[in-house]
């Protein structure tokens, strides 16, 4: 858990920028929380927080759901992600993405993640996502 | 604008950015494409967005490469703009689905956006977008992205 958490510190400054914090992890699964902030406002007339801050909310998750399904720290690169948002947030209160690597081969990590606002069964977003290791 | 004057909602920035393409007031006002240095250019008679290159975009120290969030960021942040300036809605459009494909990684600098509207309707609209660095026919990420577009 500590050693993933480094990557939401200053070797991953973007997830820093819009502080992003690692929750809890599993074999192949993470959690990510992103705080309300104003300055993540994409929408000053309702206060909603702007898609791409979810974007990135959510490759974090899933990049990171993909580095404890290998078990150690490999360059990792998105190849593709795909979101669907499934109700408006409501503003004032923070982002929790669940992602999980179901599925990894040698190569490419299969991952699939939900944004949820505290109640699990109410998602905000669902997503999936393919990322491969880079040559190392 | 005087400071004595009451700031002009969204909608009514919108109608006056779109006459006097003073983008930078549009993307000021919103908080997050100010935090992201998201901003609307119209370069030899085209629309296009920049992202101006900070540190705080970087999502790989070691190569260094952009966040693939950042790119996201700006693809959507684009065809919102797009949206919003050339066609009549006045209202942010809410994004009900994207899709992005990263290409190349993002190097640390400046990356640019290109939105096309491939379909608009009443209540929908499908956009395509590209994003590249340096040479525009090798594009880092591309996205689709479907919007719901509230009544004016």
């Amino acid at each position: 858990m500590e050693r993933c958490s480094l990557f939401y510190t200053d070797i991953v400054p973007h997830n820093h920028a819009l502080g992003l914090k690692l929750l809890d992890i599993g074999p192949a699964e993470a959690v990510v929380e992103l705080p309300y902030a104003d300055f993540l406002v994409g929408n000053p007339e309702t206060g909603v927080i702007a898609g791409g801050a979810v974007t990135t909310l959510i490759d974090a998750a899933c990049g990171s759901a993909v580095i404890l399904r290998f078990g150690r720290f490999l360059p990792l690169v998105t190849l593709d992600l795909r979101i669907d948002y499934l109700r408006p947030a409501r503003p004032g209160i923070s982002l929790t993405a669940v992602a999980e690597c179901y599925r990894a081969t040698r190569q490419v990590a299969f991952v699939r993640a939900l944004v949820h606002q505290g109640d699990k069964s109410n998602p905000v977003a669902s997503a999936q996502g393919t990322f491969m290791r880079l040559e190392e | 604008m005087s400071d004595t004057q009451p700031s002009p909602t969204l909608a009514e920035l919108v109608l006056q950015v779109r006459k006097t393409r003073e983008y930078s007031r549009l993307t000021d006002a919103i908080p997050y494409a100010r935090f992201m240095g998201i901003g609307v250019e119209h370069l030899a008679g085209e629309m296009l967005c920049r992202m101006t290159y900070t540190p705080k975009l970087i999502g790989n120290s070691f190569l260094p490469a952009l966040h693939g969030g950042t790119l996201g960021a700006l693809l959507e942040c684009s065809a919102i703009f797009e949206l919003l300036l050339q066609t009549e809605t006045q209202r942010v459009p809410k994004v009900i689905s994207l899709t992005v494909d990263f290409l190349r990684s993002g190097k640390a600098q400046d990356t640019f956006a290109k939105a096309f509207i491939t379909r608009q309707g009443r209540r929908v609209a499908n956009v395509r977008v590209e994003a590249w660095q340096d040479d525009r026919t090798r594009p880092i990420a591309s996205a689709n992205a479907l919007f719901l577009l509230s009544e004016p």
